[in-house]
């Protein structure tokens, strides 16, 4: 067994024990990325010497006793939206094209409080927008499982580099399904917490009543450490949660007993492929042959949530992203006439197609006149999406449903379509307009060998029920014959 | 399509977004714009009257802390990213006559 092929837990374990170092752990993270990156462009920046210099930090440390915790010498990688301390934070755009920051996200801080070594920045959508990591300014990351489709996105990058061994673990950020879709479309576990789980103090925000900081892992037990040693209180985001648990890897129990699970209907309605549908519905099986109770029910307002997400999203972003002016960090543009031509040519310059695109329905529909019937339409809506799930979980403790419609499209099909594009994201978009948490499972693969990902969502801090059903279902499946 | 979005409209959004488009750019806005818009409108079928705006999904409430400084002097930080600063300032273009 190579050492790229251990999980970051087991990893660690063999670290603490002397069988490998994290200086040799990275050696080896460098030498995939020397064969895979040029076709697969997972990394934005990864930097060889100084992750090597970490690593050899982090390896005396574990040597002196001083790091003892479940992730102690572990590469890991970084999504380019997470601000890190002297690396290159450019959120896949020509905007940031040069942004060094002079602090780190608290995440990246408690992760490398854990240990954790970084290896460098993931590629990922210009500003996160985006379901197919096509629109970095840095170029396309490619399917490790076909290089002529999509990795999803917007975290494409992480989810790449995770599947290919370019890195153990990864970060990154889900604000309609930017983690569990290409986790799904890639073949890795995405998980996304509850909102105020994870402090977004550091992250370049998009939407920040969505935006919400989670993990990219080979399996379920390594999702749930790395979100652990991520996650924690803290006063520098005021939405962050004081009182949820976060001590998630006491959740890795294989037991579903009497566990009540729901399958939304109208998740399964027309435009969903046919292998997805019959991998999810396996899982389901899987579940319910471990004793969970397994039951389809109606869960409405499933068609009202892409249209209510893109009104508050792109609302967040225009606001969010005034910011980028060319006066404090980034791009500015040259030979300028006066101040309001050099915010104007700025941004024109800056900004990609799609971040535009955006940040101009976002302006339509926060204006007067439209504000009422665009942005408050959308947001009493949310409040009835809400409902719904609050509904469900009455009876339910966790919904099971697909991560999205179809598995990764080719490259180059989507952005023709934008409308298109942001229907793929119907079944992850409203956990995070309801602010829930969910995770994405590998649970098969299609006819053309792409995979295929299982989304379970819980309720608001239930994710111990959904870490234990998914380690649950990560065990159980492939003792059942499909 | 029931919501035309016509070059005024492109204009007032331009000034809100602090965007200069091209003419290509200008033409597909008011495409994408006017499908995304019609897209949207199905909201209208929900009745939400009665339902109040739901800004965050968790209560949200003031977080209150001592009115005492923890950072050091973050000057020369705050001025590393700068296209263009002079002294202990960032330097912007001429702003009026």
């Amino acid at each position: 067994m190579s050492i790229l092929d251990c999980t970051a837990l087991e990893l660690a374990r063999k670290i603490k024990a002397g069988q490998y170092t994290a200086i040799e752990a990275m050696e080896a993270v460098f030498e995939r990325i020397g064969e895979k990156e040029e076709e697969y462009h997972c990394y934005i920046t990864a930097d060889k010497k100084s992750a090597l210099e970490r690593a050899a930090g982090v390896q005396k440390k574990i040597e002196a006793g001083e790091l003892r915790g479940p992730l102690a010498g572990v590469p890991a990688a970084v999504k380019d939206n997470l601000c890190t301390k002297g690396m290159l934070t450019s959120c896949a755009s020509k905007m940031l094209w040069n942004f060094v920051p002079s602090y780190s996200a608290t995440a990246v801080e408690n992760l490398e409080r854990a240990g954790a070594v970084m290896i460098g920045k993931t590629n990922m959508d210009e500003f996160a927008m985006g379901s197919t990591t096509e629109t970095s300014c840095h170029g396309v990351t490619r399917n490790p499982a076909d290089p002529e489709h999509v990795p999803g996105g917007s975290s494409g990058g992480s989810a790449a580099a995770v599947a290919l061994s370019e890195c153990f673990m990864a970060l990154g950020s889900d604000t309609g399904g930017s983690i569990r879709q290409p986790a799904s479309h890639c073949g890795v576990v995405g998980l996304k917490p509850t909102y105020g789980t994870v402090s977004r103090y550091g992250l370049v925000a998009y939407a920040s009543s969505l935006d919400q900081i989670g993990t990219l892992t080979k399996d379920v037990a390594d999702g749930a450490c790395l979100l652990e040693a991520v996650a924690s209180y803290d006063q520098k985001d005021s939405t962050s949660v004081p009182e949820a648990a976060r001590d998630f890897s006491e959740a890795l129990r294989e037991d579903v007993t009497g566990m009540r699970i729901g399958i939304p209907k109208d998740y399964f309605g027309e435009g969903l492929d046919q292998d997805v549908r019959c991998a999810v519905l396996a899982a389901a099986e899987t579940l319910k042959k471990a004793g969970a109770a397994v039951e389809e029910f109606d869960l409405g307002m499933v068609q009202y949530a892409v249209p209510a997400y893109y009104t508050i999203a792109t609302a967040e972003a225009s606001s969010n992203l005034e910011r980028f002016d060319g006066i404090k960090y980034g791009y500015r543009a040259e030979k300028v006439k006066d101040l309001h031509d050099m915010y104007k040519r700025t941004r024109s310059e800056g900004f990609g197609a799609e971040v535009k695109r955006r940040i101009m329905l976002g302006s339509f529909v926060l204006s007067s006149g439209y504000y009422d019937a665009y942005y408050l339409k959308a947001l009493r809506t949310k409040a009835l999406i809400k409902r719904a799930f609050d509904q469900a979980f009455e009876k339910y403790d966790l919904i099971l449903g697909p991560v999205a419609p179809s598995t990764a499209p080719k490259l180059g099909e989507s952005l023709s379509d934008p409308l298109k594009m942001y229907l793929g994201d119907i079944y992850t978009i409203a956990v995070n307009l309801a602010g829930l948490p969910g995770i994405s499972v590998p649970c098969g693969k299609d006819k053309s060998g792409l995979p295929i990902g299982l989304q379970l969502i819980g309720d608001c801090f239930a994710e111990k029920k959904l870490i234990r059903a998914a380690y649950t279902y990560e065990k159980r499946k492939g003792l059942v014959a499909p | 399509m029931a919501n035309a979005i016509d070059d005024a409209a492109i204009d007032y959004v331009e000034i809100l977004a602090k965007l200069e488009l091209s003419e290509e750019e200008r033409e597909a806005a008011k495409r994408d714009m006017g499908r995304m818009l019609d897209y949207i409108d199905q909201l209208s079928e929900l009745d939400t009257s009665g339902t109040e705006p739901m800004s965050h999904v968790l209560p949200a409430r003031n977080v209150f802390r001592e009115d005492v400084v923890t950072n050091g002097d973050g000057r020369a930080d705050a001025l590393s990213n700068a296209p263009e600063c002079r002294g202990d300032m960032f330097a912007v273009p001429k702003t009026f006559g």
